[in-house]
């Protein structure tokens, strides 16, 4: 009982930091139609400028926020130069950007910063707590509790906000937004900006647990695309329910199926969502569209 | 057939007869490692051809035919190297084994649409490689297999070929077996998606609601536009496996999808000649990112930066390239005066 109890927290843990990249890749794919597979390298960039901070004598938290809000404008920026230009264009074509960026962004994580690994502080102290005869690590719940809050804040914002309105309705209906006077291009941009901030915060999240490196993000991103189709594209609930069901469920499996183990996580995984996908095409939570001529 | 088709036909008939001339006396001016080089070319040209009926043309975007060329690629390795069955015969068994699960897998992708489906063929692409470790008794496991033995013994896979009374270099036998067949795919689909069924494919990607209410048999042509696209993928995963002479679970790995994807958005969708530059391009760009610069991480900074501004300068690739060249000048020798 005592392991199962220890299993699921840190996979709580890891399906949080799973969950806030889904979110990033749901934020994007809502607003422009497009699987962001930049998604990673951009967190991962931003935690490498998180750790110069750091290493430059900045406190913990100021480089935090300093890298977050350099990820927003970052995020925006990208959007700007080179999305905005085949907005046109068929979404393969945007995709295939986002590969590029991939690229680029690892070869320049690995050009200014080499690629050995680095140990990155985390926020949360390692030492464990018992709770009745269980030990839990403060930064399992640490790293739960910063990914759950980012998300319900980027929640209120889109709910009770008139930015996050303006967001949502050019999501939803392009057209007709610009027609009431939302300035749809921006509401992209912005879009992008707040992904950008989600895959920082994984980024941070996830550098103390497996060390920081150029290729860091690669796992990361692969298990948080699954959580997003498991929970369905256009639903950040849908999102976080898929990336900490995953979080959970895989490090059940590889514990308990010994065939399983390590090596076979990852097709299970994607087995299990083809599995979901078939019954439910959109996902858990995804809305069907009705397809029109 | 009017005049205006009828011109097209033309060109594009000479245009093909002069590529296999050109194709046929390349190799006398290529070193031998040019050569191989070149017969890459041809393999990722069949590979993206085949991409291309699938994205191109039904408008199914797929993220795994990575998947479908290990496939092909596992099937030769396994047939040569496990049961010394001659390498060519296998080439077009490993196209039928890859079509065949192309097949299987069209039929539940016929439930998931747009990116959902390049989601899930993604993921036949990511989880194959570990799947290939975990059966080894089947396919070698991490080591893969061998398909002449060890070259280091056996000195096959690298040997003087004989065929039809001329010697050819190993390089050379390569580069006439990729670009033969290359060369006969191409024809085929041209001839294939020039009709009826390249219309059929058109009016699924244009409108899947249109198409099945002027009769066409949605199911029935998504799944074989899957089943054809693996088919090439299945060939030319087989030719990639006689060319690198071995199979392990990195020989077909995740980013060979994407590069896939990549040399068919740069040949233009649904564009058949434009496949050539998209063949060219993943093959070609590595290197010449290369050059930039030789400190670490700088050539895939080069890299991603041409690819998205070749992306950027040509949304509809090579093939939209074509055309807008093309229409003008096929205009002004049609211009009604």
């Amino acid at each position: 009982m005592a392991q199962f109890l220890q299993q699921v927290v840190s996979g709580l843990a890891s399906g949080g930091i799973y969950a806030s990249l889904a979110v990033a890749i749901v934020l994007i794919y809502r607003s422009t139609r497009v699987i962001n597979f930049a998604q990673g390298e951009m967190g991962m960039f931003m935690t490498f400028v998180a750790l110069w901070l750091i290493d430059g004598g900045w406190p913990y938290w100021a480089a935090f926020f300093a890298t977050l809000a350099m990820a927003f404008v970052g995020g925006v920026l990208l959007e700007r130069i080179v999305i905005r230009p085949i907005e046109s264009a068929p979404p393969v074509t945007v995709v295939i950007v986002t590969v590029g960026l991939l690229i680029a962004l690892n070869g320049a994580a690995f050009w200014i910063w080499g690629g050995e690994t680095r140990s990155f502080p985390s926020a949360f102290s390692t030492r464990p707590i018992r709770i009745g005869g269980v030990a839990f690590s403060i930064q399992d719940f640490g790293i739960i509790g910063v990914s759950l809050v980012a998300v319900f804040l980027l929640y209120l914002f889109f709910r009770f906000t008139k930015a996050g309105l303006a967001l949502r309705a050019a999501a939803l209906n392009p057209e007709a937004s610009r027609l009431v006077g939302v300035r749809v291009g921006w509401m992209l941009a912005l879009g992008w900006g707040f992904a950008s901030v989600l895959g920082a915060l994984s980024g941070m999240m996830v550098a103390p647990l497996v060390f920081l490196d150029p290729n860091m993000m690669r796992g990361v991103l692969l298990y948080a695309l699954a959580a997003a189709i498991l929970g369905g594209l256009d639903s950040p609930l849908g999102a976080v329910i898929g990336g900490l069901a995953l979080g959970v469920g895989l490090n059940l499996i590889s514990t308990y199926v010994d065939f399983v183990g390590d090596t076979l996580k990852l097709p299970v995984a994607f087995a299990v969502i083809l599995g979901v996908l078939l019954v439910r095409p959109a996902g858990l939570l995804g809305r069907t569209t009705l397809r029109r001529a | 057939m009017t005049r205006h088709r009828a011109f097209g036909v033309g060109l594009q008939v000479s245009a093909f007869v002069a590529a296999v001339a050109v194709l046929a006396l390349l190799p006398h001016w290529l070193s031998d490692f040019r050569a191989s080089e070149v017969s890459y070319v041809g393999i990722y040209f069949v590979a993206i051809l085949g991409l291309n009926i699938l994205t191109g043309y039904t408008g199914q975007i797929s993220l795994g035919h990575g998947a479908f060329m290990a496939i092909g690629g596992y099937t030769t390795a396994i047939l040569v190297g496990h049961h010394a069955v001659r390498d060519l015969w296998t080439i077009p068994l490993a196209g039928l084994v890859a079509g065949a699960a192309g097949l299987l897998f069209g039929l539940p992708a016929l439930r998931l649409s747009g990116l959902y489906l390049a989601l899930a063929t993604f993921a036949i692409a990511v989880a194959l490689p570990p799947v290939l470790k975990k059966f080894d008794h089947f396919t070698g496991g991490s080591q893969g297999i061998q398909l002449f033995g060890d070259p280091d013994y056996t000195g096959k896979g690298f040997e003087n070929v004989h065929v039809a009374g001329q010697t050819l270099t190993f390089n050379n036998w390569l580069y006439y077996l990729a670009w033969t067949i290359a060369v006969v795919l191409f024809a085929l689909a041209w001839a294939l998606l020039g009709g009826r069924l390249g219309r059929t494919f058109r009016a699924i990607r244009d409108s899947e609601v249109a198409a099945t209410s002027s009769g066409v048999n949605l199911p029935l042509y998504k799944t074989l536009a899957f089943g054809v696209s693996a088919f090439y993928a299945g060939v030319a995963g087989s030719l990639f496996a006689i060319a690198s002479t071995y199979v392990n679970p990195e020989t077909f790995p995740i980013v060979l999808s994407l590069y896939l994807l990549i040399g068919a958005v740069v040949a233009g969708l649904g564009s058949l000649w434009g496949v050539a530059a998209g063949a060219l391009f993943i093959q070609y760009l590595p290197s010449l990112a290369g050059h930039v610069s030789k400190s670490a991480g700088a050539p895939s900074v080069a890299y991603g930066v041409l690819l998205i501004l070749v992306v950027l300068v040509l949304p509809f690739g090579a093939g939209g390239l074509l055309q807008r060249i093309g229409r003008p000048l096929t205009n002004s020798i049609f211009r009604k005066s």
